[in-house]
């Protein structure tokens, strides 16, 4: 869907193929990748994680700062997410002021995080006019596709594993101590993220970079569980070629069963 | 779906706010549009099909959308710094996607339809306004289109499912919070073009959310036609 070279025969194919159920790395329509989180990726940072999804590759660091509140929320903690697509991670990303892709990624992870509830805000004032800022930076290592996805799992990780700094007499974060006490997340929040992209008829989950490129459309949906009840929490189209009513409602039931079906493995890492 | 749900307007759950539609306000641009929906006030003009700059970008196969969407510094009531935001860039690109399936510019090869699309007034439902301000002036410059976009924002207020949500409704934050849901659709295909959401919603109702908009945008286009219609008939045309 955007700037990789994209040859009509390769699209064609991949529409055939789709139609027929079938994909170049024999996967069902709607099969994810193997998923693997690991952690510490740097112990600077008060959290951090990585993930593979496939040969996609993405790391993600928390770190904390002492701010103030916003005027519209005094009684609430900040929380801030920020990504670079570097050209280190694909032949497609060049240096220079953030496109498009790198400015939607950051924000469908901070709305399907912040959305879902899961970060306990009023947790997070220190005192009167001061509170914690949570910062989460997300950088692509690798790209082969559904960064987005892969990015709040990844993110999820980081959150699950940061740490407190120290605060000192005068009121200073000592970075260099950390504390065990861990953010204020809620346990039963697990907010996810399923992009859902369109060739032709056929709809995919999970695709590596040259199926995302030939698709025609995604709708990005943010999911988790809220007073027990399945909740999405964040939506965003991309691409011209519309979707019907019919198969948003067909996602819709897809949805729950791959939300269940990707917390369950987390529970591995996590 | 609960029906009897008292909003803090007034309104019934699937109300518009008032409409105001009105064409053809820039005089020196090829078409042009407002659209109100209550408080939020929103203007668009379109410019070309003209020769596209940079080069690079041009389409030798097809003529392209290009959209720009942002607040007025004083739309709001903390003044936006002027100038694009990533959130205005993030609006300028959904709004092209939501229109480009309406318009086919395949006789307009290696040029540009520039959308500029302006808030004066935020309540609320500025990219949806936005939407519905940009498919009319894209009619009334006379280009070639399928069929109208319409564009509505459906939401819920705790448990209820409401359609056009005033800034009021999208701050409230009693039992299941606010969630607003802006969609776009051609007004006479079942082609959504524009999705977007935030809050929380239970997967099960979004049909029942989709129909709700679906209908609303319904009233959205007899608004549409019928400012297109005055300014055909008032001699007004361009």
């Amino acid at each position: 869907m955007s700037g990789m070279e994209m040859s009509n025969l390769t699209i064609e194919t991949l529409d055939r193929m789709f139609a027929d159920k079938k994909r170049f790395d024999s996967r069902g329509l709607l099969d994810l990748r193997n998923i693997e989180v690991t952690y510490d990726v740097s112990d600077k940072a008060e959290g951090s994680a990585r993930i593979k999804m496939g040969k996609t590759d993405v790391v993600v660091g928390i770190k904390l700062q002492v701010g103030e509140p916003y005027p519209d929320s005094p009684e609430k903690g900040n929380l801030m997410v920020s990504g670079d697509l570097l050209p280190l991670a694909s032949p497609r990303f060049e240096s220079g002021p953030p496109g498009f892709e790198a400015i939607e990624l950051p924000r469908l992870v901070d709305r399907a995080i912040r959305e879902s509830g899961m970060i306990k805000f009023e947790d997070l004032v220190i005192e009167k006019g001061k509170v914690w800022t949570i910062i989460i930076d997300i950088y692509p290592i690798n790209d082969d596709g559904n960064l987005i996805d892969a990015s709040t799992i990844c993110a999820l990780a980081a959150l699950k594993s940061a740490v407190f700094p120290e605060i000192d007499k005068e009121g200073k974060i000592d970075y260099e101590k950390k504390t065990d006490k861990k953010l204020p997340l809620s346990k039963d929040i697990l907010p996810l993220s399923f992009s859902f992209f369109k060739l032709g008829n056929s709809i995919i989950l999970d695709p590596t970079r040259e199926e995302e490129e030939a698709c025609e459309s995604r709708v990005t949906f943010g999911i988790s569980k809220w007073n027990s009840q399945y909740m999405l929490n964040s939506c965003q189209k991309k691409g011209e070629a519309p979707f019907t009513s019919e198969e948003i409602e067909k996602i819709m039931e897809i949805i729950t069963k791959k939300f269940d079906e990707v917390s369950k493995k987390l529970k591995n890492f996590l | 779906m609960s029906k009897e749900y008292k909003r803090s307007d007034g309104r019934k759950n699937n109300q518009l706010r008032p409409i105001v539609a009105k064409v053809g306000i820039i005089p020196n641009a090829d078409g042009s549009a407002m659209f109100a929906f209550g408080g939020t006030i929103a203007i668009a003009a379109v410019y070309g099909p003209r020769q596209l700059h940079p080069q690079h970008m041009q389409n030798p196969s097809t003529g392209i959308l290009r959209c720009n969407y942002d607040l007025l510094s004083f739309s709001v009531y903390d003044r936006k710094k002027p100038g694009p935001s990533r959130r205005s860039n993030e609006i300028s690109k959904v709004t092209e996607w939501a229109l480009a399936p309406a318009l086919d510019l395949k006789e307009f090869p290696a040029q540009v339809v520039d959308v500029q699309i302006y808030i004066l007034q935020a309540d609320a439902g500025t990219r949806t306004a936005g939407i519905n301000a940009a498919s009319m002036a894209l009619a009334h410059a006379g280009l070639p289109m399928k069929d109208l976009i319409c564009s509505v924002a459906v939401g819920k207020n705790d448990k209820h499912l409401i359609v056009d949500l005033t800034k009021e409704e999208e701050d409230y934050e009693e039992g299941e919070g606010a969630t607003d849901f802006a969609m776009a659709k051609l007004a006479n295909h079942d082609e959504l073009t524009l999705l977007q959401m935030d809050g929380k919603i239970q997967p099960n109702i979004v049909k029942d959310a989709l129909k709700l908009g679906s209908e609303a945008c319904k009233e959205v286009y007899e608004a549409q036609k019928k400012a297109l219609k005055e300014v055909v008939n008032g001699g007004e045309e361009k």
